[in-house]
């Protein structure tokens, strides 16, 4: 008996989720869940991480992640900048820049600045001034590229009107290419910041103190002294709790800055 | 009559497309002049010229009695006197009717806020927009975009008003009210260089209307000779086919 089209796609639906649900009880009844409670989530252990955890750990994670995003924003804007002016040396320069940092695990920066740059030139830096520079200069790279394609984005009769106006370049685009490139970017840059919470916790191979710890240090320390990955657990729980309202406000600066910038309906 | 616009010898290329062949123009101060020709007969390259977005290669633009042709020109000074109107209306699209007409005021020409605002509201009224200042631009119809980006552009208190096919991205019911303000502006006084296809438009405004072809002016004078008895076989050829498409 041939199949109708409707029946054909409710059968296909219909193993789809078959399959769904098999996977999810295998697993289930793989796991032994006695263990996995003991291992990982040991309430005991887990409340032993308060308040410090929130009080120190995620505090740190914070501050380090700000400090870093900031200056990297503003290097990010600056090199952003430099590849589209008109100078070449400036535009190899920049380009070298984010190819470099790019393309360079954010761990052997960390290392580098912790470690090669202090050492160089007979610096010493604070550990908070060596997390900026560090995760300023990696996040730099990325958020350079960013603001370049919304820069470039940005449609060139908006330029054109700007000049036609009397606006000298410099002021054209201060005044109405870098903000519209900024709507339009802004989503990325939540991205960016999201990914800068995360290398944040890199921090922990410049040595620090306790009141210095971050989450990811935070947690494997406290991992040392409690037999069970619960801490760990309970760290990676936080960084949720920063990410997580980071992504929200993403999606909903997207829908906002769509609805502003006139984004046609077949790609709302 | 002094002179307000004054083209000679202009020539442009892209690449190896010659668009501007030589080009002489005059508009007198209070004068209306329209440009009408075929597409790529170079009349919006023409008028870009006139404000330096796109550079000549050979010839000279006058403006206001500077020559902004000169390499030392002030270009940006020069065009705070020349108004732009654009076939895309372009206003700016992050800030609001009354910031769209207020920020070359203000970072440009150095009003204050209060003056600037009042100036503003001045030519919103012009334009009849007086009741949506603070619209985004994507909130407005493309008849409203383009009636703002004229007030935008009389705010800066102009010698000249240049339009590059202001009417020709719109809807055709929205196009009356444009050519409506156009009209009104002509009949205030306001020195205007037109590129249009409304060859109504021509015909009722304009002082003199320009025929262009192929980077030439083949024809120019009063609207009843261009367009109400052309003397040039290629200026009869394209109005019938304008005036009478089918």
């Amino acid at each position: 008996m041939a199949l109708t089209g409707r029946q054909r796609r409710s059968a296909g639906r219909a193993a789809q989720y078959l399959l769904l649900v098999a996977a999810v009880v295998t697993l289930a009844l793989m796991a032994n869940w006695g263990d996995l409670q003991r291992g990982f989530f040991d309430l005991a252990v887990a409340a032993a991480q308060f308040p410090d955890i929130v009080t120190t750990a995620l505090i740190n994670t914070v501050v380090y992640t700000a400090v870093g995003f900031s200056f990297a924003f503003l290097l990010g804007l600056v090199l952003a900048l430099m590849r589209l002016s008109s100078v070449g040396p400036y535009r190899w320069i920049a380009a070298a820049y984010v190819e470099l940092f790019r393309g360079l695990p954010a761990l052997l920066v960390f290392i580098a600045f912790g470690f090669g740059v202090p050492i160089a030139f007979h610096l010493r830096f604070t550990t908070l001034s060596t997390v900026m520079l560090a995760l300023g200069l990696v996040g730099a790279a990325y958020i350079a590229e960013t603001l370049r394609a919304g820069i470039q984005a940005v449609p060139t009769g908006q330029i054109e009107a700007a000049r036609s106006l009397g606006m000298s370049p410099g002021r054209a685009m201060v005044s109405i290419v870098i903000p519209q490139a900024f709507r339009i970017v802004l989503p990325s840059l939540t991205n960016e910041l999201i990914l800068l919470v995360k290398d944040s916790s890199l921090v922990y191979l410049l040595g620090l103190t306790g009141a210095q710890y971050e989450l990811a240090k935070f947690g494997r320390d406290a991992m040392n002294t409690s037999p069970t990955l619960t801490p760990v657990v309970v760290s990676g729980l936080c960084y949720l709790i920063i990410t997580i309202p980071l992504s929200y406000l993403s999606r909903s600066l997207e829908r906002r800055g769509g609805a502003a910038a006139r984004t046609p309906e077949v790609l709302a | 009559m002094t002179s307000v616009i004054e083209v000679s010898g202009l020539h442009k290329a892209f690449g190896s497309t010659q668009v501007l062949r030589g080009i002489d123009l005059t508009v007198d101060s209070g004068e209306v002049v329209c440009v009408i020709g075929p597409s790529g007969s170079g009349k919006s390259t023409l008028l870009r010229c006139v404000n330096l977005l796109e550079r000549p290669d050979v010839g000279k633009v006058v403006v206001g009695g500077t020559d902004l042709t000169d390499p030392d020109a002030d270009i940006d000074r020069a065009r705070r006197r020349i108004g732009m109107v654009f076939q895309g209306f372009n206003l700016f699209s992050h800030l609001t009717v009354l910031d769209n007409l207020t920020i070359a005021q203000r970072k440009v020409l150095r009003r204050d806020r209060s003056e600037a605002e009042h100036t503003a509201r001045h030519n919103l009224a012009r334009v009849r927009l007086a009741d949506r200042e603070q619209a985004m631009p994507a909130q407005l119809s493309g008849g409203q975009q383009q009636r703002a980006a004229i007030a935008r552009a009389l705010s800066m208190d102009p010698e000249v008003m240049l339009f590059d096919e202001p009417t020709s991205a719109l809807d055709p019911e929205l196009v009356g009210d444009v050519l409506g303000v156009m009209r009104q502006l002509a009949d205030d006084g306001m020195t205007m260089l037109v590129v249009t296809h409304e060859m109504q438009f021509a015909r009722e405004v304009a002082d003199t209307v320009l025929f262009m072809d192929g980077g030439l002016v083949v024809e120019q004078g009063p609207p009843t000779q261009v367009i109400g008895a052309p003397q040039q076989e290629r200026t009869r050829s394209f109005l019938a086919r304008v005036l009478h498409p089918l």
